[in-house]
């Protein structure tokens, strides 16, 4: 294994075992998320979801659920000292970039694991949909994960953390809310899953995936630097 | 790296820039504005010219000018806000200077720094432990993120360990730990890769008296280990040192001293 | 840029923006459908094009400061967004007057660019809390350039993702702003688009060069009290200023 490959592996081994023991953000994820499908059945007075009502009360709850996710991810490093004792190891920081990512793709698949059969419990009368989702949600969960990474580690070291991650979040995801909502809204379709434009919002998906990628790839290095 | 030849401690002191500066050697004639250094010899340690660093526009650092050679003992002393930590953070490559040439192992900071990672031993205040993995996990991953094969990284880690102490205590969380045995654990994360240079950050905080003593052996004077100590306790500092180095409030040096201390070394 | 070249620039600007506004008001055919406030459009329009390019030049000079390390690219980035946001602000209130010209209501949202320009609008708002939060000098520049960066990635992605989702969802056609326009219109649009651009420019040069006096004022500050105590870095903690230069 490569130094770098080797330094991602137990910088993503670390960071998944800390929250096997400790539990600080996935749990608090899903019960948000679960409290949340509940405000949503009596803000919207329905017991059963179908089209775009579905996608969207699905994804905005998995949206907020995740920042709580990214908000803590480069906490531990920020104040056990990780980011210092990476920037002294012989290793590639984008690795940091990379694990952290990837923990938090991680963290999302486990949430959506959870909370996706639960929505599908309280809303769809129709469980069909699901198997397609998957697609989306793998291509969602990478931007996110990205997304969340970059802006997690650019609003960590500034005084208003919470307050900033959302903040900026919020208006770089919304092409990548467009695509998914849209894409759910056919797959939804009480008459059964739709695809008209599906393969077009995940190509969409797949692209903001791409553009974001490259950008924090370039740029993170930048955000380690003192 | 520890097998290094008695040789390199016996290269002529003109190193110093304390030699140079106060007259009592001349700079050689092909060396113009630095110290004279045998072309033959390998570069000193650390070679600081008109090192500064602002924090948004306050000068922590101003004009500081240093030579180590290979193998000796800097003690960097002065009162708080003077710098001291600044300047250690530099030459460990977690701060950028703002200005001045910094050159660390051979390697020109900043812009080397990549080459020179891997290669110091940083003890700062911050133990850089994650508080919620054993301090056999927090060593083990130290081991991982620096290439230390994992045969010899255990094999250190035991040793280490047992030689603090801690080997007892080694399997608990650091979040369960006292300051004192969190300062432990850092010297053998700060040493575990066996760095030829360490750069020490008041090492004996929080640490008893015996493991101040017990720690010596892994970051103590020792042969073929460069050091740079930072240190409220001048006496001690001064007596470990070959180059000590004040600074005053402002960053500025304000005195310094570049005598080899006579004692024998432990 | 000297104070001469300022003032030439300027007059040009004003120039420019002039005949612009003359032509569209005493040359240009009265639109057939929308009439008078139809007019809008050569304020409207422009504005928006202009504070685009600029949000996008703010990211490459934002680039162009991670990769030099050089101060005056982040001012400039810092200025090019500053200036956008201003004109940002014109856009959407121009906007929202058309629509209810036009439409009857202030807001109207199937009209893709304007509902794209607003999410741009809103990131490129985060802009001035963000640098604020974040004290150190060095880093705060730095992450300024990567917010610059990824912002300006994002503007092309977020208005093609908004129109695909007006054509597949609501599909109609637009006509492209140019498309079909008369010569007489296409060519007081374009000279307006160029005395937009002039006026940004110039607004650019102003905020620059008051950001080196601001700049040279607190380093001579710092001179005459050169006691360590740094009195010169008051001020200026959102807007950086020139040191350099």
């Amino acid at each position: 294994m490569t130094p770098s490959r080797s330094a991602f592996a137990v910088l993503l081994a670390k960071d998944l075992r800390t929250e096997l023991r400790t539990m600080r953000s996935l749990p608090a994820m899903i019960l948000f998320a679960v409290t949340t499908f509940i405000i949503f059945r009596y803000g919207l007075d329905r017991t059963t979801l179908s089209g775009s009502l579905a996608g969207g009360v699905l994804w905005t709850t998995l949206l907020f659920a995740g920042i709580l996710g990214i908000n803590r991810v480069f906490v531990s490093e920020l104040e056990e000292g990780g980011f210092d004792a990476i920037r002294l190891a012989p290793v590639d920081r984008t690795v940091l970039f990379a694990s952290k990512a990837s923990a938090l793709f991680i963290y999302f698949a486990v949430l959506e694991a959870i909370i996706v059969p639960v929505f599908a419990m309280f809303f769809l009368p129709d469980w069909s949909a699901l198997i397609p989702l998957t697609l989306l949600l793998a291509g969602a969960n990478l931007g996110f994960a990205v997304l969340g990474t970059l802006i997690s580690s650019m609003a960590v070291n500034s005084r208003a953390r919470d307050l900033l991650v959302p903040l900026l979040l919020l208006p770089l995801v919304v092409p990548l809310m467009i695509a998914v909502t849209a894409a759910s809204a056919g797959l939804f379709d009480a008459a059964g899953p739709d695809y008209e434009g599906f393969g077009t919002w995940l190509l969409v998906v797949g692209l903001y995936d791409g553009v974001f990628l490259l950008v924090g790839y370039a740029v993170f290095d930048f955000l380690l630097e003192d | 790296m520890d097998d290094r030849p008695d040789a390199a401690r016996d290269r002529p002191h003109e190193a110093h820039s304390d030699a140079a500066r106060s007259g009592e050697e001349p700079a050689g004639p092909d060396s113009p504005g630095g110290p004279h250094v045998d072309e033959g010899s390998s570069p000193p340690a650390i070679r600081l010219r008109g090192l500064s660093r602002d924090y948004g526009g306050r000068p922590a650092l101003r004009e500081v000018d240093l030579d180590l050679a290979e193998g000796e003992n800097l003690a960097l002393l002065g009162p708080n806000g003077s710098g001291k930590s600044t300047m250690l953070r530099i030459l460990a490559t977690l701060l950028r200077p703002t200005s001045g040439e910094v050159t660390v192992l051979g390697c020109t900071l900043p812009d080397q720094s990549w080459k020179l990672r891997g290669r110091i031993g940083y003890l700062g205040h911050e133990p850089l432990l994650y508080r919620d993995l054993t301090g056999r996990e927090n060593l083990e991953l130290q081991a991982r993120l620096h290439g230390i094969p994992r045969d010899e990284a255990s094999a250190r880690i035991e040793a280490d360990l047992d030689l603090l102490e801690m080997g007892r205590r080694a399997d608990d969380r650091v979040s369960g730990f006292s300051a004192g045995m969190r300062q432990r654990i850092a010297i053998c994360r700060a040493v575990l890769h066996r760095p030829p240079l360490l750069l020490l950050d008041e090492p004996d905080s929080n640490l008893d008296p015996e493991g101040r003593e017990l720690s010596r052996s892994l970051i103590g004077p020792a042969e073929g280990r460069t050091r740079v100590l930072v240190s409220h306790e001048p006496e001690r500092a001064k007596a470990e040192a070959d180059v000590v180095v004040m600074l005053d409030r402002t960053g500025q040096v304000a005195g310094r001293t570049g005598h080899r201390s006579t004692e024998a070394r432990p | 840029m000297s104070g001469r070249g300022l003032k030439t620039l300027s007059t040009a600007t004003v120039i420019v923006l002039m005949a612009g506004f003359a032509m569209v008001f005493l040359w240009v055919p009265m639109d057939a459908d929308q009439g008078f406030k139809q007019k809008i459009f050569y304020l409207h329009v422009p504005l928006a094009i202009v504070a685009l390019v600029g949000f996008v030049a703010g990211g490459v000079e934002g680039y162009r400061h991670l990769r030099s390390g050089d101060r005056r690219h982040d001012v400039n980035s810092y200025v090019f967004i500053h200036i956008s946001v201003v004109f940002g602000v014109a856009v959407l209130v121009t906007g929202a007057i058309w629509a209810k010209a036009s439409w009857g209501h202030w807001w109207v949202w199937d009209e893709p660019t304007l509902v794209s320009f607003l999410i741009v609008f809103l990131l490129y708002s985060t802009y001035y809390p963000f640098r604020y939060a974040i004290e150190d000098r060095d880093r705060q520049a730095r992450y300024a350039s990567v917010f610059a960066i990824t912002a300006g990635a994002f503007v092309p992605l977020n208005f093609m993702a908004v129109r695909m989702a007006e054509s597949i969802i609501h599909p109609r056609v637009f006509a492209t702003s140019e498309g079909g326009l008369p010569d007489s219109m296409l060519l007081a649009f374009t000279v307006c688009l160029v005395g937009t651009g002039l006026l940004w420019i110039t607004l650019v040069k102003i905020e620059l060069v008051g950001k080196r006096v601001s700049g040279q004022v607190s380093r001579l500050r710092r001179a005459l009290h050169d006691d360590g105590t740094g009195g010169g870095s008051v001020g200026g903690r959102i807007a950086p200023s020139v040191e350099a230069g």
